[in-house]
């Protein structure tokens, strides 16, 4: 007999060699180096996380008092390993593009980062877990009892056993918080606990293979006595129950996928998708090893063993009761490898949402100034995790201690197994149907988590513990049809298929008839295709690593958002800060602080800190896919100025539009008037000619004198219409710029006395004195002597047709200063009055008695005119007492330079 | 025949035409040069038509045509407008404000006289 004293050696040996495994293999994962680690092979062993002590100890037990129903725990599994490969990829490529850390994340993640999803699931989990790492704790106790019992008689009763759990507890702790919280990897991955968890999955195998093949053929006495064995047991003759058989499938196989621990090794420690593929058709064969004993061991075991041995037990106490301690011992340690390698994998994995999803979230809502001022928010995530791990494991101690550890092993399971399937229909719904929503979510787990409680958890611990045996067996209040194990009257169904039937349909009900009249929020549908369309989305590459990487994708982000020059000042800034080289500083929380206050100012408050929450922490939105958003958003900037640029040239463009138009209506306007004006101007001649050559030639008795008068008329008339047709034709000349100058040198004197000849008198009045100063007019121009003499004839004859003064008076005085000459004309009439000094230059602004002018009004247009071209000017001189014109040339014109 | 026609035009030479051509028919003949003032000389002479010019010094035509259609004693007199301008949207426009008959300058002698005496029955 093996010596307990022995047994705790060996126990410690095995852990002190499990111990050297995981830190040789996180050394090795740390340089990268150990590819086999790596290996699928390690990944489908590590998936025999799945059958723990439970599995180990209580198939054979399950088989000894329910036949071959044990199959379905493995038969579940297999079918969804095997037929829902293509679901697992997607599972494994989710949770690798969105670093998906628990299930409680992935479902929080799915529903627009919903926290409270991941408080409730991750609550469910923990609930559901817990009674599972009591039985992993009892399932160890009892196996150090069988050894104490079948060894002398110690001191060592039931407190040692007590002990013995706590100790168990204990290092399962320590193991935990060494090798799950050495350091915090960005992808939540744990080389050393994986790699110990695949040692133990081999250990237990050829544990259970060693026992049974030592029961079949050193028992039983080979394989056809062994089955003939079978077929006397009492297992042959127990029935199957359809109802429960598809009820217990379908429960293992949600189990695999919701399971916190199943996620953990199938989805967040995955290496690479590709392993899914071996796993696929590997781990059914695991588990079909694992079970290939069971039957043989449960028909030998209740031949061989006293009636009331507890069948749970008898892996270790067949070959114990056969004095082989050797493979006693083994079985020993594969049930110890079983309960351990769960409870490691659980607490890990519960850990992690604990502090992700509860811990600190409270930690931060409570000390918001706190955890600025930190700093180090690392420390921070792995103390919370210690915490939970040891919390997680006190809690399985505690359950143990309270229920006692009584119950059979493989209902305990079930129940687990129960009530983290309420997960499915939203982990299920978030990754194949974009329409599933938090709502709908929310719904469906809390009612079905609520149904399960009610309806198996509770009633579980047993008639008078949580519920009275009248609540079970009447209903609350006495409504019978809400008994918890007869919901709506249905009776006849076994307790575990009806809180399936009834937690799962109402869970999938409301979730679903929830989602479909709840509308999604923005971030909710984002996700929605991040997480349904991930093949679309995402390359199947590998996680990519913390540290520098992360502020490398923080500059990349920033560079498309802020642009790049601004983006690379700011981070090379930050780094100098740091007293660091380059453009990649520390991602300190003041640097992520100050980015986000940049980001915020193009993106917005929200979004940057969204953006920069993707890139630093771990959380829904992948990189790739804020990039694109990042993208989007410069584009629609880029887009929006460029419709600003467009929009601002039409506005340009319409404005010089309207401008032209108000000048061509103008200038209509002006034609309109002008034309107006010729046809006047032409029309009144014509009119006095028209009428008197008709009474000369109708009137033959017309006194002489009349017939003197009316042809006079009409040759005067005749002689305006030349005159003015003249005139339009030299401004029109003039004015479109045709006019061809022949400057020459002329005196200044010279033209002035020519032009005063030209004027001529004043016809029939007192002629007009004319002063000049004969000194000042010897002036030498280079000019055309004739259009400039042309302005000096009409401002002479104007002054001659207009001054009003008794003794009319026209001095003409020249100065010259500068290369400029100016002459000036000014008489001793009454002047132009003031309003009428801005339109004299005008065509036929005509001022006076029509009688009088003799013109039609475009003398002063013609010299304005003249002068422009002439490179001078003419204008009207104010306050000179009479009419006052000044004429300015340049003593050399612009065209003979 | 007694027949009064009050011509309001300014260009001397057309005067003179109009009052040979209607005095030699046997009209009295008035003339008035200035707008401003044209109005009340109309009031004042009460003459059996007025012959009147668009392009006035001092006030337009249509300005004082507008003021005789207005005027309750003056509002039925003929008025033959005379213009040199000649354009459609001046021709619309006298019509509109009134005149009895519109004539485009330069005119035939035989068509002013023809008119005048339509317009004034005689």
């Amino acid at each position: 007999m093996i010596a307990f004293d022995m047994l705790v050696a060996i126990c410690l040996f095995y852990v002190a060699i499990l111990f050297g495994v995981a830190f040789l293999a996180e050394r090795g994962g740390r340089r990268g180096s150990n590819a086999w680690l790596r290996s699928p092979l390690v990944y489908t062993l590590s998936l025999s996380v799945y059958c723990t002590a439970w599995t180990f100890y209580g198939a054979v037990g399950y088989a000894a008092r329910s036949g071959l129903e044990f199959v379905t725990i493995y038969l579940g599994p297999t079918l969804v390993l095997i037929g829902w490969w293509w679901t697992l990829r997607k599972l494994v490529r989710i949770g690798k593009t969105q670093r998906i850390t628990s299930i409680a994340d992935l479902i929080s993640s799915r529903y627009g980062k919903s926290n409270m999803l991941g408080v409730i699931v991750t609550l469910i989990a923990v609930v559901g877990t817990t009674p599972y790492i009591a039985l992993q704790l009892q399932s160890v106790t009892l196996s150090f009892a069988v050894f104490a019992a079948a060894g002398a008689p110690g001191p060592w009763q039931v407190v040692d056993l007590n002990a013995a759990a706590f100790s168990v507890a204990v290092g399962l702790a320590v193991f935990t918080v060494f090798f799950g919280t050495r350091n915090l990897d960005a992808n939540e991955r744990h080389h050393g606990v994986v790699t110990a968890i695949a040692v133990e999955a081999v250990v237990k195998l050829i544990a259970l293979l060693a026992v049974g093949i030592f029961v079949v053929w050193g028992i039983g006495g080979g394989v056809q006595a062994t089955l003939d064995r079978i077929e006397a047991s009492p297992l042959a003759g127990m029935p199957v129950a359809p109802g429960r058989w598809i009820g217990l499938t379908f429960l293992a196989g949600a189990a695999i996928l919701t399971l916190p621990r199943m996620f953990q090794v199938l989805v967040v420690e995955n290496e690479d998708e590709r392993h899914l593929a071996t796993a696929a058709w590997a781990f059914p064969g695991y588990v079909f090893l694992m079970s290939l004993f069971v039957v043989p061991i449960a028909a030998i075991g209740l031949a061989e063993m006293p009636p009331g041995a507890n069948p749970d037990l008898f892996v270790l106490t067949l070959p114990l009761a056969q004095g082989r301690d050797g493979l006693a011992t083994l079985a020993f340690l594969g049930g110890f490898s079983s309960a351990t390698s769960m409870v490691i994998v659980a607490a890990i994995a519960l850990s992690t949402m604990v502090s992700n999803h509860i811990v600190m979230p409270l930690f931060l809502h409570w000390t918001r100034a706190g955890a600025t001022m930190s700093g180090d928010v690392r420390t921070l995530v792995l103390r919370a995790r210690r915490l939970s791990i040891g919390g997680v494991l006190l809690l399985g101690y505690l359950y143990y201690r309270l229920t006692g550890g009584s119950e059979a092993l493989a209902e305990i399971g079930l129940i687990s197994f129960a009530g983290v399937a309420q997960f499915l229909p939203a982990l299920l719904g978030g990754i194949l149907w974009r329409g599933a929503t938090r709502a709908g979510a929310l719904a469906g787990l809390t009612l079905g988590f609520a149904l399960w409680a009610y309806t198996l958890f509770l009633p579980s611990f047993g008639e008078g513990a949580v519920m009275s045996a009248g609540l079970l067996a009447d209903g609350p209040w006495g409504i019978g049809w809400l008994r918890p194990q007869g919901l709506f009257g249905l009776d006849g169904l076994d307790p575990l298929v009806h809180a399936v039937v009834f937690s799962m349909g109402a869970n999938a009900l409301a979730f679903t008839l929830v989602s479909l009249l709840d509308f999604p929020g923005p971030m909710e549908r984002l996700q929605a295709a991040q997480f349904v369309n991930v093949f679309d989305h995402s390359p199947a590459g590998q996680g990519w690593s913390q540290g520098r990487a992360e502020a490398e994708d923080l500059l990349l982000m920033a560079q498309r958002i802020l642009g790049a020059d601004d983006a690379q000042r700011l981070f090379q800034r930050a780094a100098a800060d740091q007293g660091k080289q380059g453009y990649l500083p520390d991602t300190t929380p003041e640097f992520l602080r100050t980015l986000e206050r940049k980001l915020a100012g193009s993106v917005g408050a929200a979004t940057a800190h969204a953006m920069v929450g993707q890139i630093v922490g771990r959380s829904s939105v992948s990189v790739e896919d804020l990039m694109k958003v990042a993208d989007e958003t410069a584009q629609m900037m880029e887009y929006s100025s460029q419709l600003e640029a467009k929009s601002e040239e039409l506005a340009r463009t319409a404005r010089q539009l309207r401008e032209v138009n108000e000048k061509l209506t103008e200038l209509s306007v002006q034609k309109d008037a002008f034309l107006s004006q010729i046809s006047h101007e032409l029309r009144t001649p014509m009119t006095s000619i028209r009428a008197f050559s008709e009474i000369l030639m109708e009137d033959d008795a017309l006194p002489p004198e009349r017939l003197a008068d009316y042809s006079r008329i009409i040759h005067q008339e005749s002689m305006r219409l030349t005159r003015l047709l003249d005139d339009l034709l030299d401004l029109s000349v003039l004015e479109n710029g045709q006019v061809s100058l022949h400057p020459q040198p002329v005196s200044l004197s010279d033209l002035l006395d020519r032009s005063v000849a030209a004027a001529g008198g004043r016809s029939g009045r007192a002629p007009m004195a004319i002063r000049r100063d004969p000194a000042a007019e010897r002036v030498d121009l280079i000019t055309d002597g004739d259009r400039l003499s042309q302005v000096f004839i009409n401002l002479v004859s104007n002054a001659q047709k207009y001054c009003d003064a008794a003794d009319p008076v026209l001095t003409i005085s020249v100065t010259e200063a500068e290369g400029r000459v100016a002459v000036d004309f000014i008489d001793n009439g009454s002047g132009i009055p003031d309003r009428s000094q801005s339109i004299i230059f005008e065509k036929f602004s005509r001022l006076s008695d029509p009688r009088k002018a003799g013109g039609a009004g475009l003398g002063l247009a013609i010299c304005r005119e003249i002068m422009v071209r002439l490179g001078g000017s003419i204008v009207y001189l104010p306050g000179r007492g009479g009419a006052a014109f000044r004429v300015t040339l340049p003593s050399r014109c612009a065209e003979a330079a | 025949m007694d027949k009064r026609v009050l011509l309001i035009e300014d260009e001397p030479n057309i005067i003179e035409a109009i009052r040979f051509i209607l005095a030699r028919d046997g009209w009295r003949v008035d003339t008035h040069a200035d707008g401003t003032t044209a109005f009340d000389r109309v009031a004042e002479t009460r003459p059996d038509i007025v012959i009147l010019d668009v392009m006035l010094p001092g006030r337009s035509g249509f300005d004082i045509l507008r003021d005789i259609r207005a005027d309750a004693g003056l509002g039925a007199l003929p008025v033959l407008m005379l213009t040199a301008k000649g354009q459609v949207k001046d021709r619309d426009l006298a019509e509109r404000m009134g005149a009895s008959r519109f004539m485009a300058k330069p005119f035939s002698n035989t068509e002013v006289l023809a008119s005048v005496r339509e317009l004034t029955g005689a």
